[in-house]
């Protein structure tokens, strides 16, 4: 909502109050004026949002500057809590893998959805048909709409070590040494937990830039080639600048998503083994039930809230600079 | 996962891709096509092998996975792993809990969401810009950062273990994201409608539901296949929130059994399939809902 918007609404809302009050047929006063009975309609929205994030946030604020172990009364102790995280291995670990799960969900997702975006929509699709296109499409976007626990399920028993179905194909072609503990050993664990996540994430940009680059001009293109720029300069030229909203939106929704990775963990890993797959919202999680710590998971909830938050306004800020930038040039 | 609906915002309108003026013909030549279609397949198999294991060993017996491993086509229809896993979970049961909390989520959550869209992008209530973003935050916020609090008041009165618990705090968690969705589609709603309908003495609850609710039926629906899908997938709330048997949903209850001794791979891979299934006839059934809504969102 710009402030455009908003100024455009106001000559409009006048002109319209005016002309109902004139009208009014019996004279009774218009039940429609904005601003007076519309409110009403956000008390149900209102009072359920208080109820579920306003104050179990603000509660959570509360515990994190406590001692409670969930039952009695929470001690205060100020900020002590955050200072521990300070010092806390574990906590600079899941912030580490936080990274790496940027990487996983993020980066290698949206390099990889746009070339292949690029491929199905420009390439094959108009080698082929559209039909080879969509149909390459739908099989790049299927993990995304099973449940997280179901592909996580799925991929635990692939990688079991003993039964899993990679490890027994590995011994069955002879490749004995390449049997790893997949997620149980922790030097292939994080890696192993990344390219499950690739799996998941990769459909989700493939759609939405496959959609961008429809509403691509087509004669941009056509001009281009007539000036003889080849597959790759038009890709750059054109193809790049022109879907950047929306390589904006992925990036975005895709780091936030990342950030806040916690079901694929729980099922894969645990955090397992020796935290190495731990990340923030599961090491909170742990705190805050297995071991009975609620106000240093609510420290570390509380850490990661501010996170989210930071990278969003600095996404909006680059997002508003260059936008702004293009418009001057 | 959360991220699909960016699709849906109200774009730009699309141009169907035209075929260049070259014609087709002179694309449709040479062998490097080939080769990029074989790497775009090659892709597709990948992305598709953890369902065609799946596939193969749902209905295969142990004997026969240890024989002749993971890759072999099944020789005869093996189907206790799926009754062993029908039975252990009370899959019918998981299902019911999953459709009702998913149903509900979703109806519900899409009236608040009107209700909400309808104050702020037709009623124009003062500080809607704060409030939307209110919304927005909201929806970005960890739900780390709301459980322990939802858990301990959900205990205090007596909502622990309940669907209802459950169905209350995703209705408010999808609505958030409703009502920034709806309140910017709402906005851009045509005022001569609507002062034509306030002309003829409708009141804002009549001008709701006789006007903006079938005009906005698309949307709508939308909302209501994405909250649907969205809550059918949830996991984290529903794991703290469920611990009975009674009351857990299909993901919750399919996570418990990881690490079970007694998961042999037909149940696992038995229990995967008939666990995603309801999912996947549910976008193939809507799929064309869902692009129509688009769509109907895009041109307006």
């Amino acid at each position: 909502m710009t402030t455009t918007q908003r100024a455009a609404a106001r000559p409009a809302r006048a002109g319209r109050t005016a002309r109902a009050g004139r009208t009014g047929r019996t004279g009774r006063p218009r039940t429609r004026r904005p601003g007076q009975v519309y409110w009403l309609y956000l008390i149900p929205g209102a009072v359920l949002f208080t109820g579920v994030i306003v104050v179990p946030f603000v509660m959570n604020l509360y515990y994190s500057m406590t001692k409670w172990p969930g039952i009695g009364d929470p001690r205060w102790t100020g900020f002590d809590n955050y200072a521990r995280l300070l010092s806390d291995e574990t906590f600079w670990t899941s912030f580490r893998n936080s990274v790496a799960m940027i990487v996983a969900m993020v980066v290698v997702p949206t390099l990889i959805g746009l070339l292949l975006a690029a491929v199905l929509f420009d390439y094959l699709g108009k080698r082929f048909s559209g039909r080879v296109a969509s149909v390459l499409r739908a099989t790049y976007y299927l993990p995304q709409i099973l449940p997280v626990a179901v592909a996580g399920i799925l991929w635990g028993w692939i990688l079991n070590p003993q039964t899993g179905a990679l490890n027994v194909i590995l011994r069955g072609v002879g490749l004995e040494d390449l049997a790893l503990n997949w997620l149980g050993d922790t030097s292939t664990a994080l890696p192993t937990v990344m390219m499950v996540m690739i799996w998941v994430q990769i459909g989700y940009p493939v759609v939405i830039f496959m959609a961008a680059l429809q509403r691509v001009d087509p004669e941009l293109y056509e001009a281009a080639e007539l000036d003889g720029a080849g597959w790759f300069r038009r890709f750059r030229a054109i193809t790049l600048p022109q879907i950047r909203p929306e390589t904006f939106v992925v990036t975005l929704t895709c780091t936030i998503a990342a950030l806040k990775v916690f079901g694929p963990i729980y099922v894969l890993t645990k955090g397992g083994p020796e935290n190495t797959t731990n990340v923030p919202s599961y090491f909170a999680y742990q705190n805050f039930f297995p071991k009975s710590q609620v106000g240093y998971g609510a420290a570390i909830a509380t850490v990661l809230t501010l996170i989210v938050i930071v990278v969003s306004i600095v996404f909006m800020r680059v997002q508003a600079a260059s936008e702004r930038k293009e418009g001057l040039s | 996962m959360t991220a699909v609906p960016t699709v849906l915002r109200p774009g730009r309108p699309r141009r169907a891709p035209e075929p260049l003026p070259t014609g087709p013909d002179r694309l449709r030549r040479g062998a490097l096509r080939w080769l990029v279609l074989a790497a775009a397949v090659a892709v597709a198999l990948l992305m598709m092998a953890p369902f065609v294991i799946m596939l193969l060993n749902a209905f295969k017996s142990p004997a026969e996975y240890s024989a002749e491993g993971p890759l072999s086509l099944p020789s005869s229809l093996y189907t206790d792993g799926l009754v062993n896993f029908w039975q252990r979970v009370d899959y019918p049961g998981k299902l019911a809990n999953s459709v009702v909390i998913s149903g509900a989520v979703a109806i519900l959550a899409t009236v608040v969401s009107l209700f909400n869209a309808y104050a702020l992008g037709i009623g124009r209530v003062k500080g809607r810009m704060w409030i939307v973003t209110l919304f927005l935050l909201a929806n970005m916020l960890p739900q780390e950062a709301l459980i322990y609090p939802l858990y301990y008041l959900a205990k205090e009165t007596g909502l622990y273990n309940t669907q209802l618990s459950v169905i209350i705090i995703f209705t408010v968690i999808q609505s958030a994201f409703g009502t920034y969705l709806l309140a910017s589609v709402l906005s851009t709603f045509p005022p001569a409608v609507l002062e034509a309908a306030a002309l003829d003495g409708a009141s804002s609850w009549q001008i709701l539901w006789k006007v903006v609710f079938p005009v906005s039926r698309p949307t709508l629906a939308v909302l209501v296949i994405f909250f649907f899908i969205w809550t059918w997938n949830e996991f984290f709330i529903p794991l703290v929130m469920l611990i009975d048997n009674s009351t857990q949903t299909i993901p919750v209850a399919l996570a418990s059994l990881q690490g079970d001794r007694l998961m042999d791979a037909p149940t696992i891979n038995a229990g995967s399939l008939v666990s995603l299934l309801p999912a996947v006839i549910f976008f193939l059934i809507f799929q064309r809902t869902l692009t129509r809504g688009i769509t109907a969102g895009a041109v307006k």
